[in-house]
């Protein structure tokens, strides 16, 4: 009988001994796993940061920043910020959350860790592409941060980059020299990493499945980070070409977002035919499904997770996956409703207005199955599960405000101002890292063969709660007072009354910042001094729990793991006394 | 497919991942790429990038209707006569590159190392694919061809938002294609080594990506001649 | 820790709506003809959604504060019926709404952005550059002159671009830095920018378009009240962004045409 190779195919490499080869250029998804989530946490504290020195900005303008002046002289003389310093670190904040933490995070981090072992697979289909993808990732990263430090500074044209402002170059102001087109070469170079990931991704999941794992038996975030990966693969695929496109407009003097007779800087520009709604549906139509692959993957930690301490079935398991499918189906349909007010097309508003609510049906399914299984449950309360709960509470507050932006009419109104601001940090800074704290509380005694310290992740849950909802809950009411988004200082007649909700919203952004290095403290310390974890401290069901802590090189040992049941099996009485049934277990719940 | 051989008699067990039922897929007479294999994963890896690469050429060809349609200063131009000449090579080498591949499927498994007849077979598959080989370059160069001549009318890459589209639409897929050289020539290395171990050289990927550059060129082609 | 995440969900819900319900931070006045439909269309929203937000947070806090009962001898419970009334409603709740406001809603934008100006409306040119707005009326001749980037010149004024000595139009073309304009009478603008991406938006009108390098956008609108209102500019194009405004006057009628005149009288 001809053996299934998946073994044989998949390791084509044996264990590395050197350093090198083990710890940077490895090919093993698990250390590749690690490299992603160590870029993504680099990345967050800079992306933190940068927030701080927006907010600081904003609630005492006058006030000067100590140190700032040694970051940028320019930008910041005697550590008062410029308004154009002010909009460059709002880009680098946008470009690098959105980037390289909300995609790496949640997606590329544990998915490449958790995705080969949760099928039980010995690693990704293509290990060198695996390993090219995060050197790639981290090559972007690179170009990014050099951004920082060229003489006219980072741009000032935010993480959507409109042209022209974005295409003209630097008569349309300072950053958008050099600056620009370091942003334009690293996206450039991040899409590379991405799709590189996305092909690894939906190769292993459709062919390194092991014996008897179907579909319909794979776990929850597989299903979340297949989805994703299809979704990313045809996304960033698109976002690539409007890259280039810019980088042409910029170096090479051709007109692709740049019209005829516009006037920077008194200088008349030699551009002329180009289309600046071009640049917006090009980026759009990646933008949008972009903010899908941020929050499908941390929907599918919280389904996997949630069921482990409520000790019962998710509920609705089938619907679950399907609405995961329809929202990456639809995310591709929905794009113009970032542009309601652009000048496109005023019919175009209705067809994209009507997929764009009609994605609130999945979503609003999922958040209903999601309190379905909190129903009835036997919590067991952890930092993991408290930030599943969490996370439930702020995918509410983040998709109902959508509902208002989904509007046509009521988006003429709500476009550009601080409502806006609070929808998007609501489902994707918070819902979406919420998702990424409960995985690394979850995932981090197999990763690491050491538990967290519960104490401080229960400390870190609750400041950060309260804390996310101090921050952009008031935004909401900013917003509604016609709060623009995007000003560096508050200086019209109708927002000088508002300044004292930013000064209080940037309190709670310092404070609930703060609260983040407890996390950290706790990630370095449980590494070295955590108490030892066992196989399955948190007594799960899915394969990675089937195997040592941490796994080792090929994951399982050598074993062939074979897969009876789907990874619902909570809240079943086994044959050896325990409350639930493993994956690999030959034992079949009994029918209920 | 990919050319997997099996020895005669040989029993083809196909996983059923736990769901009971047959497997669906049956082994067509002597081509079978089987479930888990190395060929089947590079398989579905090349069909994932295909799809990628064709999704950004879709972006590419919207930019294009759209700038076309922005602004009135569209200047069409003759397309160089020499691109309909590489649309032939380019064809011409997707068949050199089936027939390699029909040769080398047609060595019985047995006679990979020996010598004799079977190296014949295996030696004349390859020799098909270096003509593949070659017939790519030479389509490259033609492209390099194309636009000297339209160097030579003034139409450089700024001049004109057709001519812009003109010379990035090349350009990519020129690209596309010296990639897809560098693997071919990762194939040829693999298949000398081995002495033909098709399975594990990634012949079948290859010639899905190989395939698909030469539909993308048709495409362009098309594209280019139809909007210029 | 589950009784005091389900009191933390039900403060924090609680005092969040009650700001949303006390209109502590709320939308200015309304002052023009199409504003009507999109609050009315703003407050149903904010009911229906501020129901779905109570409800949902609460049945969060309800059903934690349930879950943590520590007896060891309770046992789970399955929800009643399963997944599928659940994902029933939501289909048919959700899709009732969804109907509905997109219905009513397209009224509300049709008014705005698919109704043409009226036939009488006062015409008015309007240029957005880095980081101003003008304001041209066509003067007593009642033509625009023609626009020419290469003669703009903030230096002498000239910040549209205007060739009165060869143009017969551009001659009387009147160039302010606010807008005013009468009550009561229907304005068009011709929005067009001169450099980068700019946006029109004023709160008390319920209005906010782009403007778009290249193309020249149509705005329309009816102010009911006069007043001294604020553009302000909304689409980020560049460091003087946050500092880009310009005044809307609306003004009685004869209020505006003795503006006027003095104005044309320069």
């Amino acid at each position: 009988m001809h053996e299934t190779s998946a073994s044989h195919a998949a390791h084509q490499h044996a264990a590395p001994t050197s350093f090198i080869r083990k710890h940077v250029f490895s090919l093993d998804h698990k250390v590749i796993g690690k490299q992603y989530y160590g870029l993504a946490l680099l990345a967050v504290f800079i992306g933190m940061g940068l927030s701080w020195l927006m907010r600081l900005h904003l609630g005492w303008p006058a006030w000067p920043i100590p140190l700032l002046d040694k970051l940028s002289a320019v930008g910041a003389p005697s550590g008062v910020m410029t308004p154009e310093y002010y909009l460059s670190l709002m880009t680098m904040h946008g470009t690098i959350m959105v980037f390289f933490v909300l995609t790496n995070a949640p997606f590329a981090a544990f998915g490449n860790y958790f995705l080969p072992i949760q099928i039980g697979a010995e690693d990704m289909a293509f290990p060198r592409f695996n390993m090219m993808s995060f050197w790639t990732t981290f090559m972007a990263f690179l170009v990014m941060m050099a951004a920082f430090f060229v003489t006219d500074g980072p741009p000032i044209s935010g993480w959507t980059a409109y042209a022209p402002l974005s295409a003209v170059g630097g008569d349309a102001g300072p950053g958008l020299k050099v600056g620009q087109t370091l942003w334009a070469i690293s996206i450039a170079i991040f899409c590379i990493g991405s799709l590189l990931g996305a092909l690894n991704f939906i190769a292993t999941t459709l062919d390194l499945r092991t014996k008897g794992m179907s579909l319909a038996r794979m776990p929850y975030c597989s299903w979340a980070w297949f989805v994703t990966s299809v979704i990313a693969l045809l996304a960033f695929a698109v976002l690539l070409p409007a890259c280039i496109l810019l980088i042409l407009d910029r170096t090479a003097g051709t007109s692709f977002f740049i019209p005829a007779g516009l006037v920077l800087s008194d200088k008349l520009q030699p551009h002329s035919g180009g289309s600046p709604l071009l640049w917006q549906h090009l980026f759009w139509f990646f933008g949008h499904p972009e903010v899908y692959i941020a929050i499908l993957p941390s929907i599918g930690i919280v389904c996997h997770i949630l069921p482990v301490f409520a000790r019962k079935p998710l509920l609705g398991p089938r619907a679950t996956v399907g609405c995961m499918i329809a929202i990456g189906f639809l995310s591709y349909m929905v794009w113009g409703h970032h542009m309601f007010v652009s000048g496109m097309n005023p019919f175009s508003a209705t067809l994209f207005s009507v997929p764009t609510l009609f994605i609130t049906v999945p979503a609003t399914i999922l958040t209903l199955l999601l309190l379905g299984s909190v129903y009835g449950a036997k919590m067991r309360f952890t930092s993991a599960s408290l930030f599943c709960l969490g996370f439930i509470s702020v995918f509410i507050s983040g998709g109902i405000s959508g509902f208002f932006l989904a509007q046509p009419s009521i988006d003429i109104y709500l476009h550009a101002t601080y409502f806006v601001v609070a929808h998007f940090h609501f489902v994707m800074a918070v819902a979406s890292l919420f998702g990424v704290f409960a995985g690394t509380y979850f995932w981090f005694p197999k990763m690491t063969g050491r538990m967290m310290n519960e104490a401080l992740g229960k400390l870190h849950f609750w400041l950060t709660f309260v804390g996310v909802y101090a921050i952009f809950m008031p935004m909401h009411y900013l917003g509604l007072a016609g709060n623009v988004r995007r000003y560096s200082a508050f200086v019209d007649d109708y927002l000088i009354p508002l300044i004292p909700v930013h000064k209080f919203i940037t309190i709670a952004a310092l404070l609930t910042g703060a609260a983040q290095f407890i996390f950290l403290f706790n990630l370095i310390w449980s590494r070295f001094k955590g108490p030892i974890a066992s196989e399955n401290p948190w007594e799960a069901t899915s394969l990675e729990w089937s195997t040592t802590t941490p796994p080792p090189f090929d994951n399982f040992g050598g074993k062939h793991m074979v897969v009876y049941n789907g990874p619902n099996e909570y809240g079943v009485q086994s044959s050896d006394g325990k409350d639930f049934i493993m994956q690999t277990s030959p034992e079949k719940a009994p029918a209920s | 497919m990919a050319t997997t051989i099996l020895p005669p008699g040989a029993e083809i067990t196909l996983d059923d991942h736990g769901s009971g039922k047959p497997p669906e897929r049956t082994p067509r007479q002597r081509q079978v790429t089987m479930p888990g294999s190395q060929a089947q994963k590079s398989e579905t890896g090349m069909w994932v990038a295909v799809s990628a690469i064709g999704m950004s050429f879709a972006a590419f060809t919207s930019a294009m209707i759209v700038r076309q349609d922005a602004s009135t200063d569209w200047q069409r131009f003759q397309l160089p006569h020499v691109l309909y000449l590489n649309t032939l090579i380019l064809l011409a080498s997707s068949v050199t590159l089936e027939l390699s591949r029909q040769r080398i499927a047609a060595m019985p498994d047995a006679a990979r190392h020996a010598a004799g007849s079977a190296k014949a077979l295996l030696a004349n598959g390859i020799y098909w694919l270096y003509l593949t080989a070659a017939l790519g370059l030479i389509f490259v160069l033609g492209q390099l061809l194309a636009w000297r001549n339209l160097a030579a009318q003034g139409l450089f890459l700024a001049t004109n938002p057709s001519s812009s589209f003109f010379y990035l639409f090349t350009a990519l897929h020129a690209v596309h294609l010296l990639g897809g050289m560098g693997g071919l020539f990762y194939v040829l290395r693999k298949l000398v080594r081995s002495g033909g171990a098709v399975e594990t050289s990634g012949l079948s990927a290859f010639s899905i990506y190989w395939h698909f550059m030469d539909l993308l060129w048709v495409y362009l082609l098309l594209l280019l001649a139809m909007r210029m | 820790m589950g009784k005091l995440f389900a009191v933390a969900v039900i403060a924090i819900t609680l005092i969040s709506v009650s700001f949303f319900v006390m209109h502590t931070w709320w939308m200015p006045i309304d002052i023009s003809t199409t504003g009507p439909a999109i609050d009315h269309q703003l407050e149903e929203t904010m009911t229906g959604s501020g129901l779905l937000f109570l409800a949902g947070q609460l049945v969060l806090g309800l059903f934690v504060w349930q879950a943590s009962d520590k007896n060891p001898a309770r046992k789970i419970k399955l929800f009643p019926g399963g997944a599928s009334p659940l994902v029933a409603a939501a289909i048919i709740l959700v899709g009732i709404e969804i109907l509905t406001l997109t219905f009513v809603g397209t009224k509300a934008w049709g008014a705005v952005n698919l109704a043409p100006a009226a036939a009488d409306s006062l015409h008015i040119d309007v240029q957005a550059e880095q980081f101003a707005f003008y304001f041209r009326y066509a003067g007593p001749d009642g033509q625009f002159g023609g626009l020419h980037p290469d003669k703009i010149d903030d230096g002498s004024g000239n910040y549209f671009g205007l060739d009165p000595a060869n143009d017969v139009a551009a001659r009387d073309d009147v160039v302010v830095g606010s807008l005013v304009i009468p009550v009561n009478r229907p304005i068009l603008l011709s929005l067009h920018s001169k450099d980068v991406g700019h946006s029109f938006y004023v709160p008390e009108l319920r209005i906010q378009q782009d403007f778009v390098p290249g193309i020249e956008i149509p705005v329309h609108f009816t102010a009911t009240q006069t007043g001294k209102f604020e553009i302000v500019c909304t689409q980020l194009c560049g460091l003087g962004h946050y500092n880009m405004k310009a005044y809307l006057q609306v003004m009685s009628e004869p209020d505006y045409e003795q503006w006027l005149k003095s104005q044309e009288g320069q």
